[in-house]
């Protein structure tokens, strides 16, 4: 019974800071990941760099309609 | 590995805002809150340009620079991007950013700002790709599809371009030479710094037959 309110008691205690201590510089959030690294790429870069060229040259109409 | 950036070509934007209808509607921004916009210069009399501002996602970006709690970051793509959840709304980012970038949501009474907004270059966040957390926060995920912003992919003129900076400096290289004036690219100089000694202001045009400005400065 006493160590039971004992350890109510110092509940408190085992409390954990809730400010976030920062560093001047550098970034504090959580990591993120590459963009092909989930579905539907599955970590396959290539695939994901050749589908990013192929929509960068649809922008340049020269190219996309043959003129 | 493509270096992102978006190239605004003013001598093609006809102001239709169809890049900030885009943005809105892709990634369901609130009212009060505008990624992206369109701004006019000489409105009305001859000489008029439009020009589609959001984040350029700087190679030395100002915003990372003056946030006080650090959570800005770049990707390996060049993307700046923001952990919302670390963000504390103090609008600094606001006051550096030369594009007028950083958003602030009017959260909850008495015009309290939260926390800040701005465009992702559809990149998401540091949650889960392609997740629904990730688009609450942050909005769609069209880089992790494979896809590039919806704003440059929308623009009907093609004046938004968006994607890899070398591509897109070759993109208008071509369309200077073929037109021959309107050579001037708004905002690149500011946004990607300038060029290692010896070559090409990344703002000025390139010229025919001359290698693409890059102004990587990661």
């Amino acid at each position: 019974m006493m160590s039971c309110a004992v350890a109510l008691v110092l509940t408190a205690c085992g409390e954990r800071p809730q400010v976030v201590s920062y560093k001047q510089g550098s970034y504090q959030g959580k990591p993120d990941t590459q963009p092909w690294t989930n579905a539907p790429y599955n970590g396959d870069r290539k695939q994901w760099d050749d589908a990013i060229r192929t929509r960068n040259q649809t922008q340049n109409e020269y190219k996309r309609i043959g003129g | 590995m493509a270096r992102m950036k978006f190239l605004c070509d003013a001598e093609r934007c006809i102001e239709c805002n169809g890049c900030v209808t885009a943005c809105k509607q892709e990634h369901e921004i609130p009212w009060g809150v505008n990624r992206r916009r369109v701004v006019t210069i000489n409105d009305g009399v001859p000489g008029e340009r439009s020009i589609s501002v959001a984040c350029m996602h700087c190679s030395d970006a100002p915003c990372a620079a003056v946030c006080p709690v650090d959570c800005f970051y770049r990707t390996e793509e060049g993307v700046v991007l923001h952990d919302k959840d670390l963000c504390i709304g103090c609008g600094y980012c606001f006051y550096a950013c030369p594009f007028g970038a950083p958003q602030f949501p009017q959260a909850g009474a008495f015009g309290v700002r939260g926390k800040m907004d701005k465009c992702t270059f559809c990149a998401g966040g540091p949650e889960k790709d392609l997740s629904e957390v990730e688009f609450r926060k942050y909005g769609r995920n069209r880089l992790a599809e494979g896809k590039l912003p919806a704003c440059a992919e929308m623009c009907s003129t093609k004046a938004l371009l968006g994607g890899d900076g070398d591509v897109l400096a070759d993109i208008y290289r071509q369309r200077v030479t073929v037109r021959g004036k309107g050579g001037e690219v708004w905002g690149w100089a500011t946004a990607y710094g300038p060029a290692p000694a010896g070559g090409q202001a990344p703002g000025a045009a390139p010229a025919p037959g001359q290698s693409a400005p890059t102004g990587q400065k990661s």
